[in-house]
């Protein structure tokens, strides 16, 4: 099993969603994050003061995978994501030990 | 024997003329007596009505407008307490006022404070006060003049937002009131007050609407309390941002319409010279929301909404004290130089000197008040308010276009004294209060937000984590 985080711009949402679903991926949590890597912020003004906001809006989607989707869910949101533009985000891929379904004790890829 | 009939009938026909016209001459005059007294109820119904909106007008002004307007300003963490401080104004002030602060105001007394005579409001009732508007009730123009004294120590809150004492705040709000709002209002609007124009004061100060009496002395004080209290904790390293632009948005725009009734109601009846004082109102208003904005936009390449919105608050207050007084046109000419000018307070002298007034209440009513009432003094004309006249009743230059060049001194000393009033009374109230209470709220109140330290509340609750006991 693998964890796949994403972190994208917030307007490829549902666009990733339907390519997720697509290739059959049904189950994904969507945390609203804030953050930059490369990408600049912006400066904003308020009565003449002005602040400058390096902490811009993401999305971030964590689901967990059977390995043999990995590389297609990959692509899908890949494709999705991409803009083209700097703050496009990131994928992280990582190895999970277990899974656990909480209403009926399924174990590993089962629970998935 | 034809002739001798119709000479009798002259004698008959002419004594009973005679007769009907001496009987029908206070027939005749009753009937006018009572067109004229249906006229005049007529007068004061229509009067009645217009200050009655131009109350609750003047009311929202306070809240919602006010509320919101400071609201979306703070940190998401203290928009309650600061919204709570406009509403207590609405409670505190108008048991004040009912109790003696109206009397101190408005009754007789000295040139600097009313007397006694209307404590608990005695003698208040339906029956006019000439001096001060004889075609309403004076309970109508009491309950009118108590909408002013809510909203200008509301004003001042913006200055010490985010870091005061709720209790601190009532108690300082109340001996404000007293000491500072009272005095200021009998001197401009009270009988035998020192400044008062249409009753014949010491130094004619001409103020329509309150420029000294709301703006300057709020204003003024607001910029003592910023200094007293010291900054917020973190400014100006900080940021701190306004939470919600949209809230104040909403405030400024019912703040607009308020205003309406703030300074066409000063007319104190639905009379001419009340449009003349909504439309000179509107118009301030439209170029300093151009004239800040327009100032944003050459200096930050973008105008902002919180940029247009405070140009308009701007604008209204400076032709607050001019509305009734100036024409369309130099109505236009005061809003363009109130917006530039509290944009340039704002966002290059408070920077400059480094003091947290956190919602600009000196920057926009202190330093707008007082542009507006000079300007007042400069564009005033005889011929929208006609309210100098010599002892013939003949009218007189009102201001310095005019040719009235000793109205820029009267309103100078207008603007001295409100300043005065203001700096010396919030001082007093100020070293008063920090003694038996305390001003500032604990370091870790301030940064843990006042709704949650002073009131056990959260403007916005989100997440449902909260244990029932």
């Amino acid at each position: 099993m693998t964890k796949l985080e994403a972190v994208i711009q917030t307007s490829r949402l549902d666009a990733v969603k339907d390519a997720l679903h697509e290739i059959g991926i049904e189950g994904m949590t969507v945390i609203e994050v804030r953050g930059h890597g490369r990408q600049k912020g912006h400066t904003e003004f308020y009565r003449g003061r002005e602040y400058t906001v390096d902490l811009l809006p993401k999305l971030k989607i964590e689901m967990v995978i059977g390995d043999s989707l990995v590389e297609r869910a990959v692509q899908a949101i890949a494709t999705a994501a991409r803009t083209g533009r700097i703050g496009d985000g990131k994928i992280f891929l990582s190895r999970i030990d277990d899974a656990i379904r909480i209403r009926n004790d399924e174990r590993g890829e089962a629970a998935l | 024997m034809r002739k001798a009939l119709m000479v009798a009938s002259l004698f008959l026909i002419i004594p009973a003329s005679l007769a009907a016209a001496q009987s029908s001459a206070p027939a005749g005059d009753d009937r006018i007596a009572r067109v004229e007294q249906q006229a005049s109820e007529a007068k004061s119904s229509a009067d009645n009505a217009w200050m009655l909106v131009s109350s609750a007008l003047v009311l929202m002004m306070t809240g919602p407008g006010l509320a919101l307007f400071y609201g979306g300003l703070v940190r998401k963490k203290n928009v309650l307490a600061t919204m709570i401080q406009s509403f207590a104004m609405m409670a505190l002030v108008t048991v004040l006022w009912a109790l003696i602060e109206y009397s101190l105001a408005f009754a007789a007394g000295t040139s600097f404070i009313g007397g006694l005579e209307h404590v608990f409001l005695r003698d208040v009732g339906g029956h006019p006060d000439a001096d001060y508007a004889a075609t309403i009730p004076q309970s109508t123009f009491m309950i009118y003049q108590l909408m002013f004294a809510i909203i200008t120590p509301a004003l001042i809150t913006g200055a010490f937002a985010e870091r005061m004492k709720f209790s601190a705040m009532a108690l300082f709000t109340t001996l404000w009131s007293l000491l500072v709002y009272a005095p200021m209002a009998h001197m401009v609007w009270g009988k035998g007050g020192l400044l008062n124009a249409s009753l014949a004061g010491r130094f004619p100060t001409l103020d329509f609407a309150g420029g000294t009496v709301v703006h300057i002395t709020s204003g003024v004080s607001a910029l003592v309390c910023a200094l007293y209290l010291g900054r917020r904790i973190g400014y100006p390293q900080e940021a701190m941002p306004p939470h919600s632009v949209v809230l104040s948005f909403i405030g400024a725009c019912l703040l607009w319409v308020g205003w309406f009734g703030f300074n066409a109601g000063s007319a104190l009846g639905a009379s001419s010279l009340a449009t003349s004082a909504f439309i000179a109102t509107h118009f301030a208003a439209a170029t300093a929301a151009i004239g800040w904005g327009g100032a944003e936009w050459v200096r930050n390449g973008k105008p902002s909404a919180l940029g247009a919105i405070s140009g308009a608050v701007a604008g209204l207050v400076a032709i607050t004290p001019a509305a009734g007084f100036v024409g369309p046109m130099a109505a236009l000419v005061i809003g363009l130089i109130a917006g530039v000018g509290c944009y340039w307070m704002v966002a290059k002298v408070k920077a400059r000197f480094g003091y947290d007034d956190s919602l600009d209440a000196f920057g926009v009513h202190g330093a707008g008040g007082t542009m507006g009432a000079l300007l007042t003094g400069i564009f005033a004309s005889s011929l929208v308010n006609p309210i100098f006249k010599d002892a013939h009743g003949n009218v007189l230059a009102s201001g310095v276009l005019e040719g009235n060049r000793h109205q820029i001194v009267n309103q100078l000393m207008g603007v001295l004294i409100a300043w005065l009033l203001a700096i010396v009374g919030t001082l007093i109230i100020l070293k008063l209060v920090d003694l038996l209470v305390g001003l500032r709220v604990s370091d870790e109140h301030e940064v843990q937000g006042l709704d949650l330290t002073q009131h056990g509340e959260e403007g916005y609750y989100w997440e449902a984590s909260v244990s029932q006991f």
